[in-house]
């Protein structure tokens, strides 16, 4: 890659540059800031845009009865029963009941302490679905009538 | 308490880890250095291995690996510990930095505050160095940012105890001793062997350009088996291995034509400066493929059209890179 090559397009970095390998016009590799390649935008908005799909369709099992409010910030924070199950120290088929309504229901605010501490939030709040079920990037959360 | 540490910014985390703590002893280093030594460069393909329901796929060796091989060929004596117990982790990164020592630690970027939100994923491979604390915070220096961050102890003993695959237990590893003079060209020759090795002749399909060949040939399959949507996913996911924050671009391939380059001069070898160019010509190989691959995910091309053309980029990525290492290895000799 040549240095004026170097993409400058903006990014979803935050403002944080990062830094590329480019030649120079003597040939020579230099380091060169750049703040971000549209291809790399792409990529990452469609990881996030998948995220956002699953947080709809569990939202949706949610207001359905299928599923607990625990699977919406399972899902929220990118994990899966497996993960949830490493972090919260609960077994996985534990988790797995967990996320079932009827048992999710019976659990009492001891139980759900350490979900609500690996999520950073408090047992009532884990009871229910926030009014704004935000992503990190506002241009994903999955409000009504959003097209992906 | 703070360490007299230079922080310099560069394009992937454990080299430039390696190159700072390098520097930091005393050996002035590139990343580029830090990073051929330590023989980053690699390509597996692992279609049974998932992350994120996605086929495995990666552009450098294991996290840990440039850091111990890199060290191990200079002859440093490094010391690497893993913890069960998250406040005894803490204890002994403390009681380091109190000996005045800078040290390595590997992290998940879910739990890092500093990271762009965007870039928050559970990926637990990323490494960065401690080199003090002030009241609470520790301060970070991690090369993939222009500056020093600051981070909150509670924030960092969630990253070191991150969970899932690539967990790392708390790991820390930091640079004992240093030997009284090195072998800096003998160093280099190992690193770039042990890549050209990995590349041609390990005798698994999945790995170096064997690697990169049955990706191709999966990849012109993906859209028949698997629909549109998991076949954009698993594209997207190839883009971000290859390009993300980390690689310098091209999937590693100009970090390591940076490589080729100083190892060209170190070395007084002139083969290399012609094999450094060619490492840079299939750095913009994968960069094209990036571009059209990204074309594909945003619509902007049908996959029919295009996957045969990707899978062709791909089989020409793996000639290239064939042609490549086996110069290499003729140029470096085998002694």
């Amino acid at each position: 890659m040549k240095k004026a090559n170097v993409p400058q397009q903006g990014g979803l970095n935050a403002g944080c540059r990062e830094v590329s390998y480019a030649v120079d016009s003597d040939g020579h590799y230099t380091l060169e800031p750049s703040d971000g390649w549209e291809v790399k935008n792409i990529a990452l908005r469609q990881a996030w845009a998948a995220i956002a799909d699953q947080l709809r369709v569990v939202i949706g099992e949610i207001e359905a009865g299928v599923k607990s409010t625990l699977a919406y910030y399972m899902v929220r924070q990118q994990m899966d029963p497996q993960l949830l199950s490493e972090y919260a120290g609960i077994a996985r088929w534990r988790v797995k009941r967990h996320l079932k309504p009827a048992v999710f229901a019976r659990l009492d605010a001891v139980a759900l302490h350490p979900y609500a501490e690996l999520f950073g939030i408090s047992v009532a709040q884990l009871r229910q679905l926030p009014e704004l079920p935000l992503l990190p990037l506002a241009e994903f959360t999955p409000i009504e009538g959003e097209q992906p | 308490m703070k360490i007299d540490f230079t922080h310099r910014q560069f394009a992937h985390c454990e080299s430039g880890v390696t190159a700072n703590l390098l520097n930091h002893h005393g050996l002035p280093c590139s990343e580029a250095l830090a990073f051929g030594i330590g023989g980053g460069l690699f390509f597996a393909y692992v279609p049974f291995i998932k992350i994120n329901y996605l086929p495995l796929t990666t552009c450098r060796i294991a996290p840990g690996h440039i850091f111990k091989k890199a060290t191990r060929r200079l002859g440093i004596e490094v010391k690497k510990q893993q913890f069960s117990n998250p406040a005894t982790a803490e204890a002994e990164l403390d009681r380091l930095l109190a000996t005045g020592r800078p040290v390595g630690a590997q992290t998940g970027v879910f739990w890092l505050p500093f990271f762009p939100p965007a870039y928050r994923f559970h990926f637990n491979g990323h490494n960065l160095v401690v080199f003090g604390k002030e009241a609470d915070d520790y301060l970070i220096s991690d090369p993939i940012f222009e500056e020093t961050v600051r981070c909150p102890a509670v924030d960092l003993r969630k990253a070191r105890f991150a969970k899932g695959a690539l967990a790392p237990k708390g790991k820390l590893y930091y640079i004992e001793k240093m030997p009284e003079r090195f072998d800096l060209p003998q160093a280099i020759k190992a690193g770039i062997r042990d890549v050209c090795r990995t590349m041609l002749h390990v005798p698994l399909p999945l790995i170096g350009v064997r690697g990169i060949r049955l990706l191709a040939r999966q990849l012109a399959n993906w859209p028949g088996k698997l629909g549109e949507q998991q076949t954009l996913l698993r594209l997207g996911h190839i883009i971000r291995m290859q390009e993300e924050i980390g690689t310098g671009g091209g999937g590693f391939r100009f970090i390591y034509a940076a490589f080729l380059q100083e190892a060209a001069e170190l070395l007084e070898n002139d083969q290399l400066i012609g094999l450094s160019q060619r490492c840079t010509e299939v750095g913009d190989l994968w960069r094209e493929f990036a571009l059209i691959a990204a074309r594909v995910c945003k619509g902007r091309v049908a996959i029919s059209d295009s996957f045969d053309e990707l899978a062709q980029l791909l089989r020409q990525c793996a000639a290239e890179e064939e042609i490549l290492f086996k110069q290499l290895q003729a140029a470096i000799g085998k002694q």
